[in-house]
């Protein structure tokens, strides 16, 4: 008891400190504060545009110059958007299936994988269990961006191009998630960790049952992380069928249409960004007390 | 880094005992499960990380069209790559002048913004971060990109800047030579602050505060003595971190490119490395020259990443 007491007035002393800086004048405060406002536009101007001009009428879609507001509001570009779908080859509700399916099946895999491994990176000493720490640490370099080629050659020879298992397989072992989460394993007692252990619990159970509780922040970010990349595997060459394409790939077919179809490219964009911003902003108190355990240290 | 011994035997096993090998072994029989809960991940990791990586060296001696057997050539892809190619020597270069945009002036940028923010209120901390990281998981960034740089009158910045006078006629923001270069290091930038960027934000708020006072006791006097005395030597292992993320992405902005302009671009003016081993592995599937460019490529990664490990050395633990 007398402890948490102490937690607690150390947090209170802590928060006073953060209201009083030691460093740095009022002067500063506010050129900063105009810097980060200014890059800020820059980095939001591009998605404030698609926001308005999806919400646009036909009429002021195309007046010059556009416009950085609506004057009358309209959510046709979004109907057609349903409309232009429904004439394509494959009906949008395969798309819509095909990204949900992959998203899913990725960011649970993903999950699933990363946190037993992390584990037992983090917290078990075997034979080879430093090298794989070694690798995992290098090959944060190599993302799949960097591998599809090589990639590609491997999916090749083990028959899953065009198949689901390219969409999927490809994405559930990603170093930075695992890394990450090994990370914020490191961090947790390992007393706990021998209660368990006298009390005769496996690894697996230790993992599921007292480990990954106990590190909710690691695992929210890691949702994140693997659903944002999850939401934007669109296969490229790896896929042809457009069966098996996903939602992202739709966007394209409508933009190939050219101008005339702006309002319902727009419409389309705002559509594929809005999950991923949800999910980052419900969660990003936890992404933050994750990130602060990535550094990488020898 | 605290590690338990998981194994849990019931005589303690003493390497002097035995030999090493079969002390490994032991090691390795009690420990299984260990090997079990790693198995899922380093089989996908292996596939499709380390095979792909390690494969693209002897990859690159052959003469590989996905349909025969590979033929072993030799040294022939690289002389031909480093000797005749001349698009291959025009990609390093376009790919180094944009791995210094996108590599050290991004990450010195999303240093100084993770710096800047972490003075800010809590409440303004949230919004900007949120503000910088949004782009880096857009979806639809070329799409978005692509019609607000579009070649005709209505896309956003011909207009805005036919309106203002600066310009009698549209630009071809994509096609003409003199822009696309500019173009594409614009949206890189835009899309820079992803993870590297949470990283550095929040290393900045791990630091302890307490730091700062005896700091300023000593005399430290601006902010700027702060940060190269106290921030930036408590912060090493996330600026590794971020360093790594970004020399990833410094080394793929292709992606970028191709996707925003198009593949392969005017005169290969934004043609990267990444490009070039797209352009031979998917295009005219010629496998044995991607490998070899691909393993040119890991290899500067590698060699970058290296240097930066020595660079930052003196400030990890």
């Amino acid at each position: 008891m007398s402890k948490k007491r102490k937690k607690k007035d150390i947090e209170k002393l802590r928060v006073k400190d953060k209201k009083k800086r030691v460093n740095g004048s009022l002067g500063g405060d506010i050129v900063i504060f105009l810097f980060l406002c200014l890059l800020g536009i820059f980095m939001i101007f591009p998605i404030y545009y698609a926001l308005i001009q999806s919400f646009k009428p036909v009429h002021e879609l195309f007046v010059f110059p556009p416009k950085l507001y609506v004057l009358d509001p309209t959510l046709t570009n979004y109907s057609d958007m349903f409309k232009i779908a429904a004439s394509l080859w494959v009906p949008l509700s395969r798309y819509i299936f095909n990204s949900v399916f992959v998203t899913i099946v990725v960011t649970v895999a993903n999950l699933f994988v990363s946190c037993m491994a992390a584990f037992v990176l983090a917290k078990c000493r075997f034979p080879g269990s430093n090298v794989i720490n070694k690798i995992i640490v290098t090959a944060l370099l190599f993302t799949s961006q960097a591998l599809w080629i090589m990639q590609f050659l491997v999916m090749a020879k083990l028959g899953m191009i065009d198949t689901y298992w390219a969409l999927i397989l490809p994405s559930i072992a990603t170093p930075m998630n695992l890394f990450l989460m090994r990370q914020s394993i490191s961090t947790i007692h390992d007393s706990m960790i021998e209660a368990a252990k006298v009390d005769g619990a496996g690894l697996f159970r230790i993992c599921w049952g007292i480990v990954i509780p106990n590190s909710k922040p690691a695992l929210m970010t890691l949702i994140i992380f693997a659903f944002q990349a999850a939401w934007q595997i669109q296969g490229g060459s790896l896929i042809y069928s457009e069966e098996l394409k996903t939602l992202p790939t739709i966007l394209q077919q409508i933009t190939a249409a050219g101008i005339a179809r702006q309002g319902v490219t727009f419409a389309t964009a705002v559509l594929l960004l809005i999950p991923p911003l949800v999910v980052f902003m419900i969660a990003q108190g936890n992404v933050m007390e994750t990130m602060a355990n990535s550094g990488i240290k020898d | 880094m605290a590690k338990t011994d998981t194994a849990v035997a019931e005589k303690p096993v003493l390497m002097r005992d035995q030999g090493k090998v079969r002390y490994t072994l032991h090691q390795m029989r009690v420990n299984i499960g260990c090997y079990g809960m790693l198995a899922p991940f380093m089989i996908l990791f292996t596939i499709f990380m380390i095979i792909p990586v390690i494969m693209s060296l002897p990859m690159g001696f052959t003469n590989f069209n996905m349909v025969q057997f590979p033929k072993f050539i030799g040294l022939s892809n690289f002389y031909t790559l480093f000797l005749n190619d001349d698009i291959f020597l025009t990609a390093v270069k376009n790919t180094l002048v944009f791995a210094i945009f996108t590599g050290p002036f991004s990450y010195v940028l999303s240093f100084f913004l993770a710096w800047l923010i972490n003075e800010m209120h809590p409440a303004l901390k949230t919004i900007f971060t949120f503000v910088f990281y949004a782009p880096s998981m857009t979806p639809s960034v070329y799409v978005i990109w692509q019609l607000l740089f579009s070649g005709d009158t209505y896309g956003y910045f011909n207009s805005v800047l036919l309106d203002l006078g600066f310009i009698n006629a549209p630009v071809q923001w994509l096609t003409d030579t003199a822009y696309m270069f500019g173009v594409v290091i614009v949206v890189q930038l835009w899309i820079s602050m992803g993870a590297g960027f949470l990283a550095l934000r929040a290393g900045f708020q791990n630091i302890d505060k307490s730091m700062y006072e005896a700091g300023a006791i000593e005399g430290i006097k601006n902010r700027w003595q702060e940060l190269f005395t106290i921030t930036i030597p408590s912060m090493g292992p996330q600026l590794l971190f971020a360093a790594v993320l970004q020399i990833s992405a410094a080394f793929t902005v292709g992606v970028v490119g191709q996707s925003l302009i198009g593949l392969p671009s005017t005169d290969y003016k934004v043609h990267t490395i990444m490009n070039h081993a797209t352009d031979y592995g998917t295009i005219r599937y010629e496998m044995g020259y991607a490998s070899a460019i691909c393993f040119v490529l890991f290899a500067a990664m590698l060699l970058v990443n290296k240097f930066i490990n020595w660079l930052l050395a003196k400030y990890l633990d």
